[in-house]
């Protein structure tokens, strides 16, 4: 990887994913600072410009996620963010498949969901990330 | 008091007038259901009428005359029968020819019952007082079965989150170690099979108490009172949850001075101590304690006291309920199913008691269950 090593900020209650991501972005060169709620966010975003966040949509909060997308998107110069969600197949709510003016109020520039494979993960970090 | 509609669809004024009458001041209270009732008239002088107010408004009884100009009420009630969805109001026919063959041919179309002209403000009443009960009894009864599927819907919704946040973390792991990128390091090797295996374990606590608890809700998981000492069963306990508590440094200790004997399942008071021993190691602080206290005679005393992270009133208040789990900072990384309470209580109702705690945050938590001390044969549990 070439130039200054970028930071990604991993966001989601459940410790297991964010081990799981901490393992996978940090193999890719990355590296990786992890909150485990919105709370706990906020406080790192204090002293923290990430150059990408992925966060998990549903939190203690339900809404918790598209909170904090939307405050990472007011930032100077707005963070890309990625958004993984785990409701798909509980709600019927199918955010994979919207299409890119449909999750444009959503602020958010992609939509993942759980399990997230590691190369579908890595195409998406690549495409908002270019060297 | 509340007030049930009724329409009257009947083409003589004077009767109409004489109905009103005699129901308007009338007041009902019917044994096994609660409230009372009351009922306001609706009146319209033909079926057509009685259709067109029907379909604006549905009453919740139709008093309908049998020889109507125009369509007849027997005519009415076919179209009614015909509706989509069923019309949920009750038709009384009331009739000058009453003889047997009117009666079944009303009945067929979906008269609730029958009144014969001329009748008494005592004979109106007493119909419509059956016919009120009838009308609430099936409501209530409709009513129920909607909520028990609700119920048992969220129950299910529950349960496969609570299964699917485990396969997902697992998944994860998996797709780790496929992956070229991270699959040959071995500390992520390590780390995904040793957390793996955590969850899984969690997903297995997970149907076991499920099962525990639709057993014993269901009646079907049989009982078997046996003579047993409670001290024994107690330290086989405080056996299988000592591992965990050495690595984290926390005494579990019994004081049982005197036999404590119970005649009672073996499996259920297992399960009991269980259940209250893991949670008081797992919400405890490391190099805490767990105290287990035994009082004999004829009602047995269990008491099961942590130095944990304990809990506020408002907490204590919910904990008992299925798939309750207090969620906060301090509990967010311990893995529960959320059921092992609710299996406690329930033990504690099968067996003539009840569990109560008491808790105070950052102290710890004291549960405590009184028991018989020889376990009623069979006791009804309660509905839920």
């Amino acid at each position: 990887m070439s130039g200054a090593q970028k930071t990604i900020l991993v966001v989601d209650d459940d410790e297991d994913f964010r081990e799981q991501m901490s393992l996978q972005l940090e193999a890719a060169g990355y590296n990786v600072v992890t909150a485990d709620g919105e709370e706990a966010a906020r406080r790192t975003l204090e002293d923290l410009n990430p150059d990408l966040a992925v966060i998990d949509l549903m939190m203690e909060h339900v809404d918790g996620g598209f909170t904090l997308a939307y405050r990472l998107k007011k930032r100077q110069p707005p963070v890309p963010v990625i958004m993984i969600t785990a409701v798909a197949s509980e709600t019927g709510l199918d955010f994979a498949s919207a299409a890119a003016s449909e999750s444009g109020w959503m602020r958010v520039d992609a939509l993942l969901s759980k399990p997230v494979r590691p190369e579908q993960l890595r195409r998406e970090i690549a495409r908002l990330l270019p060297e | 008091m509340e007030t049930l509609r009724v329409l009257m669809v009947e083409d003589e004024a004077a009767m109409r007038a004489a109905v009103s009458r005699a129901l308007s001041r009338y007041t009902l209270r019917l044994p096994d259901i609660e409230g009372e009732y009351g009922f306001a008239i609706e009146e319209a002088g033909s079926a057509e009428e009685g259709l067109a107010r029907i379909e604006a408004s549905p009453p919740d009884i139709v008093l309908l005359d049998h020889k109507l100009p125009g369509m007849s009420g027997v005519e009415l009630l076919g179209i009614l029968a015909e509706k989509q969805p069923p019309v949920s109001f009750l038709t009384v026919m009331m009739t000058a020819y009453a003889t047997l063959e009117n009666a079944v041919v009303a009945t067929k179309r979906g008269a609730y019952d029958f009144l014969a002209k001329p009748f008494t403000p005592d004979e109106l009443r007493s119909v419509v007082s059956k016919t009120t009960r009838h009308l609430l009894l099936t409501r209530e009864t409709r009513r129920l079965a909607q909520e028990k599927r609700q119920v048992r819907f969220q129950l299910l919704s529950v349960i496969v989150h609570e299964l699917k946040a485990p396969l997902a973390a697992i998944e994860g792991y998996l797709y780790l170690l496929q992956d070229p990128g991270t699959g040959s390091d071995p500390a992520v090797y390590k780390k995904a099979v040793d957390r793996s295996l955590v969850r899984i374990g969690g997903m297995r606590k997970l149907i076991t108490d499920l099962l525990d608890l639709t057993r014993i809700e269901s009646g079907q998981k049989r009982r078997e009172l046996v003579p047993l000492e409670l001290a024994d069963v107690a330290r086989a306990a405080i056996e299988s949850v000592q591992p965990e508590a050495e690595r984290r440094g926390i005494a579990v200790t019994l004081h049982a001075p005197a036999p404590v004997p119970m005649v009672a399942d073996r499996a259920e008071m297992e399960i009991l101590f269980n259940n209250l021993l893991t949670n008081a190691v797992k919400y405890n602080r490391d190099g805490g304690t767990v105290t287990v206290r035994l009082t004999g005679g004829e009602r047995v005393r269990i008491e099961v006291a942590d130095t944990g992270i304990g809990m506020t009133p408002e907490e204590t208040a919910r904990l008992f309920h299925e798939f309750v789990r207090i969620k906060n900072e301090k509990t967010r990384n311990i893995p529960g199913s959320g059921l092992g309470l609710s299996v406690v209580r329930k033990l504690a109702h099968l067996n003539g008691g009840e569990v109560t705690v008491e808790s105070s945050p950052g102290v710890g938590s004291t549960f405590t269950v009184e028991i018989a001390a020889h376990s009623p044969e069979a006791q009804e549990t309660e509905p839920e």
